[in-house]
Protein backbone atom coordinates (compact mmCIF):
# COMPACT_ATOMS: atom_id res chain seq x y z
CA UNK A 1 0.00 0.00 0.00
CA UNK A 2 1.54 3.52 -1.03
CA UNK A 3 1.64 6.39 1.62
CA UNK A 4 -1.43 8.12 0.06
CA UNK A 5 -3.78 5.14 0.09
CA UNK A 6 -2.49 3.98 3.84
CA UNK A 7 -3.39 7.75 4.80
CA UNK A 8 -6.82 8.12 2.76
CA UNK A 9 -8.04 4.55 4.62
CA UNK A 10 -6.24 6.01 8.29
CA UNK A 11 -8.92 8.84 7.59
CA UNK A 12 -11.91 7.47 6.59
CA UNK A 13 -11.42 5.26 9.30
CA UNK A 14 -10.52 7.67 11.65
CA UNK A 15 -14.16 9.70 10.63
CA UNK A 16 -15.91 6.73 11.35
CA UNK A 17 -14.12 6.14 14.94
CA UNK A 18 -15.08 10.35 15.36
CA UNK A 19 -18.54 9.75 14.69
CA UNK A 20 -18.97 6.46 16.72
CA UNK A 21 -17.31 8.44 19.39
CA UNK A 22 -19.53 11.35 19.44
CA UNK A 23 -23.12 9.49 18.80
CA UNK A 24 -21.86 7.05 22.07
CA UNK A 25 -20.46 9.92 24.20
CA UNK A 26 -17.57 7.67 24.37
CA UNK A 27 -15.13 10.11 22.66
CA UNK A 28 -12.90 9.08 19.78
CA UNK A 29 -9.49 8.26 21.06
CA UNK A 30 -11.54 5.07 22.58
CA UNK A 31 -12.24 3.97 19.00
CA UNK A 32 -9.35 4.79 16.99
CA UNK A 33 -6.64 2.94 19.04
CA UNK A 34 -8.15 -0.75 18.88
CA UNK A 35 -8.88 0.17 14.90
CA UNK A 36 -5.43 1.02 14.38
CA UNK A 37 -3.74 -1.61 16.87
CA UNK A 38 -6.00 -4.11 15.62
CA UNK A 39 -6.76 -3.37 12.04
CA UNK A 40 -3.91 -1.46 11.16
CA UNK A 41 -1.33 -3.35 13.27
CA UNK A 42 0.25 0.18 14.11
CA UNK A 43 1.90 -0.28 17.53
CA UNK A 44 0.28 0.76 20.79
CA UNK A 45 2.47 3.46 20.98
CA UNK A 46 2.27 5.17 17.86
CA UNK A 47 -1.75 4.79 18.17
CA UNK A 48 -2.02 6.57 21.51
CA UNK A 49 -0.01 9.31 20.07
CA UNK A 50 -1.91 9.86 17.38
CA UNK A 51 -5.45 9.04 19.47
CA UNK A 52 -4.40 11.97 22.56
CA UNK A 53 -3.84 14.91 19.96
CA UNK A 54 -7.34 14.14 17.87
CA UNK A 55 -8.98 14.06 21.64
CA UNK A 56 -7.67 17.38 22.04
CA UNK A 57 -9.24 18.46 19.14
CA UNK A 58 -12.66 17.06 19.83
CA UNK A 59 -12.43 18.52 23.32
CA UNK A 60 -11.72 21.89 22.06
CA UNK A 61 -13.34 21.58 18.87
CA UNK A 62 -16.71 20.91 21.18
CA UNK A 63 -16.29 23.39 23.69
CA UNK A 64 -18.40 26.41 22.17
CA UNK A 65 -21.47 24.30 21.57
CA UNK A 66 -21.32 22.86 24.52
CA UNK A 67 -21.13 26.08 26.59
CA UNK A 68 -23.81 27.44 24.56
CA UNK A 69 -26.33 25.39 26.44
CA UNK A 70 -25.56 26.55 29.54
CA UNK A 71 -24.39 23.33 31.35
CA UNK A 72 -20.79 22.95 32.16
CA UNK A 73 -19.59 24.39 34.81
CA UNK A 74 -15.92 26.45 35.17
CA UNK A 75 -15.28 26.25 38.69
CA UNK A 76 -16.46 22.32 38.84
CA UNK A 77 -14.09 21.38 35.96
CA UNK A 78 -10.93 23.71 37.09
CA UNK A 79 -10.97 22.35 40.67
CA UNK A 80 -10.71 18.76 39.19
CA UNK A 81 -8.69 19.51 36.84
CA UNK A 82 -5.65 19.64 39.88
CA UNK A 83 -6.33 16.16 40.03
CA UNK A 84 -6.89 14.82 36.04
CA UNK A 85 -3.71 16.77 35.45
CA UNK A 86 -2.13 15.35 38.23
CA UNK A 87 -2.82 12.01 36.97
CA UNK A 88 -2.09 12.08 33.45
CA UNK A 89 1.58 13.17 34.14
CA UNK A 90 1.55 9.88 36.12
CA UNK A 91 0.05 8.01 33.47
CA UNK A 92 2.33 9.17 31.28
CA UNK A 93 5.27 8.00 32.79
CA UNK A 94 4.08 4.96 33.56
CA UNK A 95 4.06 4.26 29.44
CA UNK A 96 7.45 4.21 29.95
CA UNK A 97 7.02 1.63 32.79
CA UNK A 98 4.83 -0.62 31.75
CA UNK A 99 5.12 -3.71 29.23
CA UNK A 100 3.42 -3.21 25.43
CA UNK A 101 0.82 -6.12 26.67
CA UNK A 102 -0.51 -4.85 30.08
CA UNK A 103 -1.34 -1.72 27.66
CA UNK A 104 -3.35 -3.27 25.63
CA UNK A 105 -5.19 -5.28 28.58
CA UNK A 106 -5.94 -1.82 30.55
CA UNK A 107 -7.31 -0.42 27.27
CA UNK A 108 -9.46 -3.80 26.31
CA UNK A 109 -10.47 -3.43 29.94
CA UNK A 110 -11.53 0.79 29.84
CA UNK A 111 -13.25 -0.27 26.51
CA UNK A 112 -15.67 -2.99 28.02
CA UNK A 113 -15.97 -0.45 30.69
CA UNK A 114 -17.16 2.97 28.57
CA UNK A 115 -19.00 0.61 26.33
CA UNK A 116 -20.98 -0.44 29.32
CA UNK A 117 -21.23 3.07 30.64
CA UNK A 118 -22.28 4.18 27.49
CA UNK A 119 -25.79 1.92 27.24
CA UNK A 120 -26.30 1.90 31.30
CA UNK A 121 -29.73 3.36 32.61
CA UNK A 122 -28.88 7.21 33.97
CA UNK A 123 -30.61 7.17 37.37
CA UNK A 124 -31.05 10.34 39.56
CA UNK A 125 -28.90 10.24 42.72
CA UNK A 126 -29.45 14.14 43.21
CA UNK A 127 -31.70 13.74 46.21
CA UNK A 128 -29.72 11.29 48.31
CA UNK A 129 -26.58 11.72 50.55
CA UNK A 130 -25.26 14.52 52.43
CA UNK A 131 -24.16 18.30 52.06
CA UNK A 132 -20.05 18.17 51.38
CA UNK A 133 -18.73 21.35 53.45
CA UNK A 134 -15.67 21.16 51.10
CA UNK A 135 -18.16 21.73 48.46
CA UNK A 136 -19.65 24.80 49.96
CA UNK A 137 -15.93 26.07 50.55
CA UNK A 138 -15.03 25.57 46.84
CA UNK A 139 -18.17 27.06 45.53
CA UNK A 140 -18.42 23.58 43.75
CA UNK A 141 -21.99 24.22 43.03
CA UNK A 142 -24.28 25.81 40.39
CA UNK A 143 -27.61 26.64 38.35
CA UNK A 144 -29.14 24.44 35.91
CA UNK A 145 -31.14 25.48 33.17
CA UNK A 146 -34.67 23.45 33.21
CA UNK A 147 -38.24 24.08 32.54
CA UNK A 148 -39.68 26.43 34.57
CA UNK A 149 -36.47 27.87 36.13
CA UNK A 150 -32.66 27.63 36.75
CA UNK A 151 -32.44 24.18 39.68
CA UNK A 152 -29.62 24.64 41.69
CA UNK A 153 -27.28 21.85 42.38
CA UNK A 154 -24.07 21.05 44.79
CA UNK A 155 -21.45 18.46 44.58
CA UNK A 156 -21.03 15.79 47.05
CA UNK A 157 -18.50 13.47 48.23
CA UNK A 158 -15.67 15.87 46.95
CA UNK A 159 -12.45 13.57 48.05
CA UNK A 160 -14.48 10.26 46.08
CA UNK A 161 -14.89 12.32 43.01
CA UNK A 162 -11.10 13.92 43.18
CA UNK A 163 -9.77 10.60 43.72
CA UNK A 164 -11.84 8.99 40.48
CA UNK A 165 -10.39 12.50 38.74
CA UNK A 166 -7.07 11.19 39.44
CA UNK A 167 -7.56 8.01 37.91
CA UNK A 168 -9.18 9.51 35.06
CA UNK A 169 -6.00 11.53 34.40
CA UNK A 170 -3.93 8.38 34.94
CA UNK A 171 -5.62 6.09 32.50
CA UNK A 172 -5.76 9.53 29.70
CA UNK A 173 -2.03 9.64 30.23
CA UNK A 174 -1.33 6.09 29.96
CA UNK A 175 -3.76 5.12 26.91
CA UNK A 176 -3.96 8.47 25.45
CA UNK A 177 -7.62 8.69 26.05
CA UNK A 178 -10.08 11.21 26.83
CA UNK A 179 -11.44 8.49 29.53
CA UNK A 180 -14.99 10.58 29.41
CA UNK A 181 -16.40 7.42 30.64
CA UNK A 182 -14.74 7.58 34.36
CA UNK A 183 -14.17 11.83 34.27
CA UNK A 184 -18.42 11.65 33.63
CA UNK A 185 -18.40 8.73 36.44
CA UNK A 186 -16.37 10.81 39.11
CA UNK A 187 -19.05 13.57 38.64
CA UNK A 188 -22.36 11.99 37.90
CA UNK A 189 -22.04 8.78 40.45
CA UNK A 190 -19.87 9.87 43.41
CA UNK A 191 -20.39 13.63 43.13
CA UNK A 192 -23.75 13.26 42.29
CA UNK A 193 -23.85 16.34 40.25
CA UNK A 194 -26.68 16.47 37.31
CA UNK A 195 -25.57 13.93 34.16
CA UNK A 196 -25.73 17.07 31.30
CA UNK A 197 -23.39 19.21 33.88
CA UNK A 198 -20.97 16.02 34.09
CA UNK A 199 -21.18 15.35 30.65
CA UNK A 200 -20.53 18.67 29.00
CA UNK A 201 -17.62 19.48 32.39
CA UNK A 202 -16.16 16.30 31.37
CA UNK A 203 -15.77 17.73 27.97
CA UNK A 204 -13.93 20.67 29.03
CA UNK A 205 -11.52 19.03 30.83
CA UNK A 206 -10.55 16.11 28.40
CA UNK A 207 -8.73 18.62 26.18
CA UNK A 208 -6.34 19.67 29.55
CA UNK A 209 -5.96 16.59 31.11
CA UNK A 210 -4.42 15.35 27.30
CA UNK A 211 -2.43 18.66 27.16
CA UNK A 212 -0.90 17.35 30.35
CA UNK A 213 0.63 14.45 28.47
CA UNK A 214 0.74 15.64 25.11
CA UNK A 215 4.21 17.79 25.59
CA UNK A 216 5.81 14.39 27.40
CA UNK A 217 3.98 12.31 24.24
CA UNK A 218 6.18 14.58 21.54
CA UNK A 219 9.00 14.42 23.40
CA UNK A 220 9.27 10.37 23.51
CA UNK A 221 8.35 10.34 20.07
CA UNK A 222 4.99 8.60 20.09
CA UNK A 223 3.54 11.21 18.21
CA UNK A 224 4.51 10.17 14.40
CA UNK A 225 2.65 13.20 11.94
CA UNK A 226 2.30 10.79 8.59
CA UNK A 227 0.03 8.81 11.26
CA UNK A 228 -1.43 12.01 13.68
CA UNK A 229 -2.45 14.26 10.39
CA UNK A 230 -5.48 11.70 8.79
CA UNK A 231 -6.26 10.62 12.41
CA UNK A 232 -6.27 14.28 13.83
CA UNK A 233 -8.36 15.65 11.05
CA UNK A 234 -10.45 12.44 10.79
CA UNK A 235 -11.58 11.93 14.03
CA UNK A 236 -12.39 15.85 14.45
CA UNK A 237 -14.19 15.61 11.23
CA UNK A 238 -16.15 12.96 12.47
CA UNK A 239 -17.09 14.16 15.76
CA UNK A 240 -18.35 17.24 14.13
CA UNK A 241 -21.17 15.46 12.22
CA UNK A 242 -21.66 13.35 14.69
CA UNK A 243 -22.47 16.47 17.36
CA UNK A 244 -24.44 17.32 14.44
CA UNK A 245 -26.74 14.40 13.89
CA UNK A 246 -27.08 13.86 18.01
CA UNK A 247 -29.62 17.02 17.63
CA UNK A 248 -31.98 15.45 15.05
CA UNK A 249 -31.36 11.70 15.51
CA UNK A 250 -32.85 8.96 18.04
CA UNK A 251 -29.97 7.50 18.62
CA UNK A 252 -30.97 4.82 21.43
CA UNK A 253 -30.64 2.11 18.77
CA UNK A 254 -27.58 3.24 17.29
CA UNK A 255 -26.07 3.36 21.12
CA UNK A 256 -27.07 -0.02 21.31
CA UNK A 257 -25.07 -1.51 17.92
CA UNK A 258 -21.90 0.39 18.38
CA UNK A 259 -21.84 -1.09 22.08
CA UNK A 260 -21.72 -4.37 20.32
CA UNK A 261 -18.79 -3.31 18.10
CA UNK A 262 -16.47 -1.97 20.90
CA UNK A 263 -17.37 -4.98 22.82
CA UNK A 264 -15.74 -6.91 20.23
CA UNK A 265 -13.07 -4.42 19.51
CA UNK A 266 -12.31 -4.46 23.55
CA UNK A 267 -12.03 -8.17 23.67
CA UNK A 268 -9.99 -8.62 20.38
CA UNK A 269 -7.13 -6.10 22.36
CA UNK A 270 -7.00 -8.34 25.42
CA UNK A 271 -6.87 -11.52 23.18
CA UNK A 272 -4.33 -9.96 20.95
CA UNK A 273 -2.48 -8.42 24.36
CA UNK A 274 -2.39 -11.88 26.24
CA UNK A 275 -1.33 -14.10 23.18
CA UNK A 276 1.52 -11.41 22.77
CA UNK A 277 0.61 -10.38 19.15
CA UNK A 278 -0.35 -6.63 19.88
CA UNK B 1 -21.85 36.27 39.18
CA UNK B 2 -22.99 33.37 37.45
CA UNK B 3 -24.25 35.73 34.16
CA UNK B 4 -20.42 36.46 34.25
CA UNK B 5 -19.29 33.32 34.10
CA UNK B 6 -21.65 32.39 31.51
CA UNK B 7 -20.01 35.28 29.44
CA UNK B 8 -16.52 34.03 30.34
CA UNK B 9 -16.50 30.25 29.26
CA UNK B 10 -18.49 31.58 25.93
CA UNK B 11 -15.55 33.33 25.04
CA UNK B 12 -13.56 30.74 26.03
CA UNK B 13 -15.14 28.16 23.87
CA UNK B 14 -14.96 30.74 21.06
CA UNK B 15 -10.87 31.21 21.76
CA UNK B 16 -10.60 27.18 22.08
CA UNK B 17 -12.86 26.93 18.50
CA UNK B 18 -10.13 29.57 16.89
CA UNK B 19 -7.46 27.47 17.86
CA UNK B 20 -8.54 24.41 16.78
CA UNK B 21 -9.50 25.42 13.47
CA UNK B 22 -6.08 27.48 13.08
CA UNK B 23 -4.43 23.84 13.99
CA UNK B 24 -6.64 22.16 12.01
CA UNK B 25 -5.75 24.06 8.81
CA UNK B 26 -1.86 24.20 9.49
CA UNK B 27 -2.24 20.43 9.92
CA UNK B 28 -3.89 20.02 6.31
CA UNK B 29 -1.82 21.98 4.79
CA UNK B 30 1.01 19.93 5.94
CA UNK B 31 -0.64 16.74 5.31
CA UNK B 32 -1.21 18.61 1.34
CA UNK B 33 2.36 18.53 1.56
CA UNK B 34 3.48 15.44 2.59
CA UNK B 35 1.14 13.56 0.14
CA UNK B 36 2.60 15.17 -2.74
CA UNK B 37 5.95 14.15 -1.75
CA UNK B 38 5.84 10.90 0.15
CA UNK B 39 4.04 8.75 -3.12
CA UNK B 40 6.01 5.43 -2.14
CA UNK B 41 4.86 2.57 0.16
CA UNK B 42 3.55 3.01 3.32
CA UNK B 43 5.64 3.59 6.41
CA UNK B 44 5.64 0.93 8.89
CA UNK B 45 4.73 1.85 12.11
CA UNK B 46 4.29 -1.66 13.24
CA UNK B 47 7.44 -1.53 15.78
CA UNK B 48 8.03 0.90 18.18
CA UNK B 49 11.85 1.09 18.72
CA UNK B 50 13.13 4.45 19.49
CA UNK B 51 9.63 6.30 18.06
CA UNK B 52 10.20 9.39 15.37
CA UNK B 53 13.18 11.39 14.47
CA UNK B 54 14.48 13.99 17.01
CA UNK B 55 13.76 17.17 14.74
CA UNK B 56 9.59 16.16 15.33
CA UNK B 57 10.03 16.17 18.98
CA UNK B 58 10.91 19.47 20.14
CA UNK B 59 9.33 22.79 19.53
CA UNK B 60 12.86 24.36 18.96
CA UNK B 61 13.36 21.84 15.84
CA UNK B 62 9.92 21.54 14.74
CA UNK B 63 8.88 25.43 14.13
CA UNK B 64 12.28 26.40 12.15
CA UNK B 65 12.03 23.47 10.37
CA UNK B 66 7.82 24.08 9.22
CA UNK B 67 9.00 27.76 8.77
CA UNK B 68 11.27 25.72 5.98
CA UNK B 69 8.46 24.72 4.23
CA UNK B 70 9.51 21.17 5.44
CA UNK B 71 5.63 18.86 5.33
CA UNK B 72 6.22 16.66 8.31
CA UNK B 73 7.32 19.67 10.44
CA UNK B 74 4.44 21.98 9.44
CA UNK B 75 1.77 18.61 10.70
CA UNK B 76 4.09 18.85 14.05
CA UNK B 77 3.61 23.05 14.16
CA UNK B 78 0.12 22.64 13.87
CA UNK B 79 -0.20 19.77 16.28
CA UNK B 80 1.99 22.10 18.49
CA UNK B 81 -0.67 24.75 18.20
CA UNK B 82 -3.65 22.57 19.25
CA UNK B 83 -1.38 21.41 22.09
CA UNK B 84 -1.41 24.87 23.26
CA UNK B 85 -5.27 25.51 23.29
CA UNK B 86 -6.17 24.38 26.27
CA UNK B 87 -3.19 25.72 27.56
CA UNK B 88 -4.54 29.47 26.64
CA UNK B 89 -7.90 27.95 28.00
CA UNK B 90 -6.55 27.61 31.30
CA UNK B 91 -4.86 30.93 31.04
CA UNK B 92 -7.85 32.84 29.74
CA UNK B 93 -9.92 31.58 33.07
CA UNK B 94 -7.68 32.22 35.53
CA UNK B 95 -7.62 36.13 33.70
CA UNK B 96 -11.40 35.92 33.80
CA UNK B 97 -11.16 34.31 37.68
CA UNK B 98 -9.12 37.63 38.49
CA UNK B 99 -11.79 39.98 36.75
CA UNK B 100 -14.55 38.43 39.37
CA UNK B 101 -11.99 38.76 41.78
CA UNK B 102 -12.79 35.40 42.91
CA UNK B 103 -8.57 34.67 44.30
CA UNK B 104 -8.99 31.59 45.24
CA UNK B 105 -10.32 29.83 41.88
CA UNK B 106 -7.23 32.39 40.47
CA UNK B 107 -5.28 30.28 42.61
CA UNK B 108 -6.34 26.51 41.39
CA UNK B 109 -6.68 28.18 37.95
CA UNK B 110 -2.89 28.95 38.49
CA UNK B 111 -1.79 25.15 39.88
CA UNK B 112 -4.08 23.58 37.33
CA UNK B 113 -1.23 25.82 35.25
CA UNK B 114 1.73 24.72 36.91
CA UNK B 115 1.09 21.23 36.33
CA UNK B 116 1.24 21.84 32.52
CA UNK B 117 3.92 23.90 32.49
CA UNK B 118 5.94 21.76 34.40
CA UNK B 119 5.15 18.46 31.99
CA UNK B 120 6.08 20.51 29.34
CA UNK B 121 9.27 21.52 30.71
CA UNK B 122 10.18 18.12 31.93
CA UNK B 123 9.48 17.20 28.34
CA UNK B 124 11.95 19.42 26.70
Amino acid sequence: MSTPEFSIWIFLSSVIAGLLGSLTGLGGGVVIVPVLTVLFHVDIHYAIGASLVSVIATSSGAAAAYVREGYSNIRIGMFLEIATTIGALFGAWLTTRVPTHAIGIVFGVVLLYSAYASIRVKEHLQAAGRLDPLATKLRLNGTMPAEGGAVPYTAQRVPAGFSLMFLAGSLSGLLGIGSGAVKVLAMDQAMRLPFKVSTTTSNFMIGVTAAASAGIYLSRGYISPGLAMPVMLGVLAGSLIGSKILVHAQVKTLRIVFAVVIVALGMEMVFNSITGKL
Amino acid sequence: MQLTDQKLEIAIGRMLQIGVLLAATVVFIGGILYLRQETGPRPDYSHFTTGVAERFRSPTEIVPNALHGRARSIIQLGLLILIATPIARVVFAAVGFLVERDHLYVGISLIVLAVLLYSLWHAF
